[in-house]
């Protein structure tokens, strides 16, 4: 070591290792390889075959663990099914109990914990010790409080069951937390899998749950690849799946289990615009790229991976922010002067070199950090790319490692467009000391998670997740609790609904109803743009009342009709933009119209076969529910979650924008009716296919749509397959959510092929429901599913 | 007005600093400059978390602390007997056997300067005599900076005819507040005049400034009025030094000198008492501003109490034992 005289001329800050003899320690009795935790034990693999876990750092081996057989997921998922039972009814107190005894525990192994997650994952031990670590606890100490409270705060909501989670290896203990805190608090239990790359905090959280005295059974981990991850879930008896990692898996995923009934949630990849305002602190915006892009390597679903400078400001951002990269730390991450660590494996490090080869050939500059690194282990140096376009590689693939892009923008117009110019949309951040802009950008953002003038805040009160394919469903707050609950009622449900019916057809009937004929002929044609639009296969099909005889015809819909009632919803986005008011003005107007022609509604229910009482209390219903709607239009609010002090984190419902509903057979009216409000009371555009049988009711509405002031674009109705029509839409990319009641392989179709831009969709798996109580046909759930929250993070303070 | 200032051990390789000659005011550095606090805020809290400094580098970084210390004493019971005391200490301000210990007999540290009153300058210059160490003097009607401009002026000029060589001086917060940015420059102007040869710190007296804009503005000002070294406070305000602030200073001076290519000084002055204080304060002027403003001829911490808990580091980094207060001179 240097001596006080030669380091009082260099001023180095010299080597400062974090010790690691407690790991070793607790590594050694390991050195066989850890098994499966099962059921409260650690139990050897049925199986055999072992995988290595190295640490990045050096390429050293740490230990060997157990890769799971499709035999040890099936033990374990036994095991969790035996102990839901017990579990999930216990008190919520008690499972309180539980949580705050974990929480207890991972505080007082906070050191432990960090120096294990730094080997296996090659984080700096800053990071591990004062970010990741200190939120695993937050964590559970905020899901012990939503364990004490959710009978309380989720009346009518269930478990869902045994859950099946696979986690990555970015942030590998806190990613387990988001995941088991709120199953356990909800009353499911889990088997977990941590990713190959980093098994060992999970299996030293295993022995946190035996510590604390958790039933066995209730928290299972097996470790393994992508086959272990694919035992799970494809595995009969795990009811719910949530998944952290890349697109491209969580589309096997969603393919996997379509049809399967099981619930998913999916948080994936990011491209994630970091705008810088030509009215921001620049200072303050570059040490923002520092937390973006350098923080853990740049291995971040949420890594603001997309700069987009406002082009006046844009020579000096970049001279101040390369400026920066120079003074960055990279090497051993257990050094506490370290800013940034390993790369997990060697293979990422491939992936990383070629993408930036990639980004270098098609013509983009190339800038790095000096800063020397470590000649052993999987380092990269900061990296930024300049001169890039929209379209270059390195714009839009996520490279998750240590290298952010550059452009620049005119206007704030602009920024947003570029912005969201991407298929994914986790996060976004925004710097820009103008309130009006900041919060305007922010609004504009398609994004699950906005920071203002900050970037990868944290917190388990908010909520984390991403729009369009990024994934769905919410991790943290109220909302993520949600992903871990199922309605009452829809666990309630039983199969009724017929798979087997009849096709439509276009052939002429040969029974005509005579009171149809007293009238002047009404073909009903289909609703697009505000106008009735004939077919585009210039066919109609017969529509068939009590004892098959014909009622009316309606078109027959293709996929050229929905592709034109999609492209008249998404014109349409100034509904999604009115006021809710004005929204609820619009339903009120609907009911009222409604109200107008009650007579004539019920008329068609019994021509279709209705007892007139029936059809009147269905019509009542309907406009009851219109009502429901219209009032929820402007109450079905966001919150304000309480995170860090002097942050307004916001949490606020925004619509999906283009919404599929493909509604049901029983009650053609009210079904229609119980679907279409909620999801136009929100702000989305609707293209729904009503009721093949009987779509009249539905077509009926077109009139009552005209007369009521609904916007143009607002609710598109094309009539005809339901399935046919429904796969058309789940394939399409500009639907951005979408509603199945019908058949359950009609249900497995639309989750297979919602796949393709991931849309969330929420389907009946073949379960009829009685629209007319009020349980089961309307009410929270319906307006949840028809919002994605959108976390805006803004701190504030002068 | 570009001489050389000679201050302190520093390393020869680094080039002398040149003189700030100041400049006219240009409103439009600093105008529309926008600091966000609670983003600064996360940056000072995590220059100390991102950085460390152990064993032999601990000692170096804490000795170098000392040299850039400001060693004062600015209470209304100043006495020369206790002026004496406190020069006594600046010229020894470690133990002789701890700074053998150290390995740094050769050329024991002293203290970047001794601040004092006005009425003390001569007391602290002559007891000081041949050591080496400047004698700061506040001026100006410290702290509140309120008395008539020609009284204020005369207070400079008197200290520095007792011998004082570095004058800090401080600002007249109303002018800020009331962004009345010429007359705040030409009062500083005429502070620097008055102060001739000898350096000049302009105290902002942050605390009183209260926003961080505030902060850079009158950073600027003072910078482009001919300040040597910008200074956080007079340590009389509730609230003294402080990271966020800091940051935003060297920051402008950092503007500023790549804007004159003039090197300003720094000095975090009221509230830095313990060694951790020390080495934070060193992280972010090595992190923000480099390896050069690590000297004091660029660097100062006006301080009291912070010499004792860093001597008692010192003291425990070549015992292995910790130390007790009493086993260190008074200062």
């Amino acid at each position: 070591m240097p001596s006080v005289k030669e380091i009082l001329d260099t001023m180095d800050y010299g080597p400062a290792p974090e010790a690691n003899a407690h790991i070793t320690e607790w590594l050694k009795p390991n050195d066989q390889g850890f098994g499966h935790f099962i059921n409260g034990n650690f139990v050897a693999p049925l199986e055999s075959g072992r995988f290595d876990v190295m640490n990045p750092a050096n390429g050293d081996r740490m230990a060997s663990a157990a890769q799971g057989s499709a035999a040890d997921v099936d033990a374990a998922v036994k095991a969790a099914r035996e102990a839901f039972g017990s579990w999930s009814k216990s008190p919520g107190h008690i499972r309180a109990r539980h949580l705050y005894a974990i929480a207890r525990l991972i505080q007082k192994r906070e050191r432990f914990l960090s120096v294990l997650e730094t080997m296996d994952n090659g984080k700096p031990i800053r990071e591990s010790r004062d970010i990741d670590i200190p939120l695993v606890a937050r964590h559970f100490y905020h899901h012990a409080g939503w364990a004490e409270m959710v009978e309380d705060e989720f009346p009518g909501y269930l478990p869902v069951g045994v859950c099946g989670q696979i986690i990555p290896w970015n942030f590998p203990l806190l990613m387990l937390a988001w995941k088991i805190a709120p199953a356990l608090a909800a009353g499911n239990t889990v088997v977990l899998k941590p990713a190959e790359f980093t098994p060992l905090t999970a299996l030293a959280f295993a022995e946190i749950c035996r510590e604390a005295g958790l039933p066995p059974g209730v928290v299972n981990i097996v470790t393994g690849d992508g086959r272990t991850g694919a035992a799970l879930v494809e595995h009969p008896d795990v009811d719910k799946i949530a998944f952290t990692g890349s697109t491209d898996v969580g589309r096997l995923i969603r393919k996997a289990t379509a049809g399967s009934g099981k619930k998913l949630s999916l948080e994936l990849g990011g491209k994630s615009p970091f705008i810088v305002h030509e009215d921001a602190d620049l200072d303050a915006a570059v040490e923002g790229v520092v937390d973006a892009i350098w923080f853990n390597q740049g291995q971040v679903c949420c890594a603001g991976s997309r700069l987009l400078v406002q082009e006046g400001i844009a020579g000096k951002f970049l001279a101040k922010l390369k400026r920066r990269m120079e003074t960055l730390r990279v090497g051993n991450p257990l050094d506490k002067s370290v800013d940034m660590g390993a790369i997990v494996d060697p293979i990422q490090l491939n992936r990383i070199n070629e993408l930036v080869a990639k980004g270098k050939a098609e013509g983009g500059t190339l800038i790095q950090s000096s800063c020397e690194l470590p000649v052993k282990g999987s380092f990269f140096a900061p990296s930024l790319f300049t001169d890039v376009e929209a379209a270059s590689t390195v714009m839009e693939v996520e490279i998750f490692g240590p290298v952010a892009a550059v452009m620049t923008f005119r206007t704030p117009d602009e920024a947003a467009t570029i912005a969201n110019h991407t298929r994914y949309g986790l996060a976004a951040t925004i710097w820009s000391e103008n309130i009006n802009l900041a919060l305007d950008t922010a609004a504009r953002m398609k994004a699950g998670v906005v920071w203002i003038n900050s970037t990868n805040l944290f917190d388990a009160a908010a909520g984390f997740g991403g729009y369009r394919e990024s994934g769905f469903g919410r991790e943290g707050g109220r909302e993520g609790m949600y992903e871990y609950l199922v309605p009452a009622w829809e666990a309630g449900l039983k199969s009724s609904v017929d798979d087997n019916l009849a096709p439509l057809s276009a052939v002429p009937p040969q029974v005509i109803d005579i009171a149809g004929q007293s009238s002047i002929d009404r073909t009903a044609k289909l609703y697009i743009g505000g106008k009735q639009a004939r077919p585009d296969s210039g066919y109609s099909y017969t529509i068939r009342g009590v004892g098959g005889t014909a009622i009316g015809q309606a078109g027959l819909g293709n996929r050229k009709d929905i592709r034109n009632a999609v492209e008249a919803a998404s014109k349409a986005s100034g509904w999604s933009s009115a006021s809710a008011h004005n929204r609820a003005q619009v339903l009120y107007y609907i009911a009222e119209n409604l109200s107008a022609r009650a007579a004539e509604f019920a008329t068609r229910l019994i021509s279709m076969g209705q007892k007139r009482k029936a059809a009147e209390v269905e019509v009542e219903a309907s406009l009851r529910r219109i009502f429901f709607y219209a009032a929820q239009a402007d109450k079905f609010d966001g919150r304000i979650h309480a995170t860090k002090s002097r942050h307004v984190t916001l949490a606020m419902n925004e619509p999906y924008g283009v919404l599929g509903i493909l509604c049901p057979d029983e009650m053609p009216l009210l079904g229609f009716v119980s679907l279409v409000m909620p999801a136009i009371a929100m702000g989305n555009r609707v293209v729904a296919v009503p009721s093949p049988r009987q779509p009249l009711s539905a077509t009926d509405f077109y009139q009552v749509f005209d007369t009521s002031d609904v916007p143009a674009g607002t609710i598109n109705i094309v009539t005809g397959d339901r399935d046919e029509l429904a796969r058309t839409l789940a394939d399409h990319d500009e639907v951005e959510a979408l509603w199945y009641c019908g058949s359950k392989q009609g249900s497995a179709a639309v989750e297979r092929a919602a796949a393709g831009n991931l849309k969330p969709t929420w389907v009946s798996n073949g379960k009829r429901r009685d629209w007319l109580n009020r349980a089961q046909g309307q009410g929270h759930e319906y307006l949840r599913r028809a919002v994605q929250v959108k976390n805006i993070w803004v701190p504030y303070g002068e | 007005m570009n001489e050389v200032r000679h201050i302190g051990a520093i390393p020869a390789r680094f080039a002398p600093v040149a003189r700030n000659s100041g400049t006219k005011l240009c409103l439009d550095w600093f105008e529309d400059i926008q600091v966000n606090l609670s983003a600064s805020e996360r940056r000072a809290a995590t220059l100390g978390t991102r950085r460390t400094v152990k064993k032999n580098y601990q000692a170096a970084w804490l000795v170098k602390a000392i040299q850039c210390i400001d060693l004062t004493t600015l209470a209304g019971d100043d006495t020369p007997g206790r002026v004496n005391r406190l020069c006594a200490k600046a010229k020894r301000p470690l133990r002789d056997d701890i700074v053998e210990a150290l390995g740094l007999a050769e050329a024991p540290p002293t203290v970047g300067a001794v601040c004092v009153y006005p009425a003390m300058v001569t007391s602290a210059v002559k007891a000081l005599a041949g050591s080496g160490i400047p004698v700061a003097s506040v001026a100006t009607g410290f702290p509140a900076g309120l008395t008539p401009l020609p009284q204020r002026l005369a207070e400079i000029r008197y200290a520095v005819s007792e011998g004082a060589h570095e004058i800090d001086i401080v600002i007249h917060r109303a002018q800020v507040l009331t962004q009345d940015w010429q007359a705040l420059y030409d009062e500083i102007s005429a502070m620097r005049e008055a102060c001739g040869e000898a350096h000049m710190k302009a105290i902002l007296a942050t605390g009183d400034l209260k926003t961080l804009r505030n902060v850079y503005k009158a950073s600027m000002v003072a910078m482009q009025a001919g300040a040597d070294f910008i200074k956080t406070s007079t340590g009389k305000e509730d609230v003294n030094a402080t990271l966020p602030v800091s940051l935003t200073m060297v920051r402008a001076l950092r503007d500023y000198g790549e804007r004159t290519g003039f090197q300003i000084g720094f000095k975090p002055a009221g509230g830095l008492k313990t060694s951790k204080d020390a080495i934070n304060w060193l992280i972010l002027m090595n992190e923000e501003l480099g390896r050069r403003f690590l000297e004091p001829d660029l660097f100062r911490i006006g301080a009291s109490s912070m010499l004792a808990d860093i001597e008692r580091q010192l003291e425990h980094h070549v015992t292995g034992r910790y130390a007790a207060l009493t086993h260190q001179a008074l200062s």
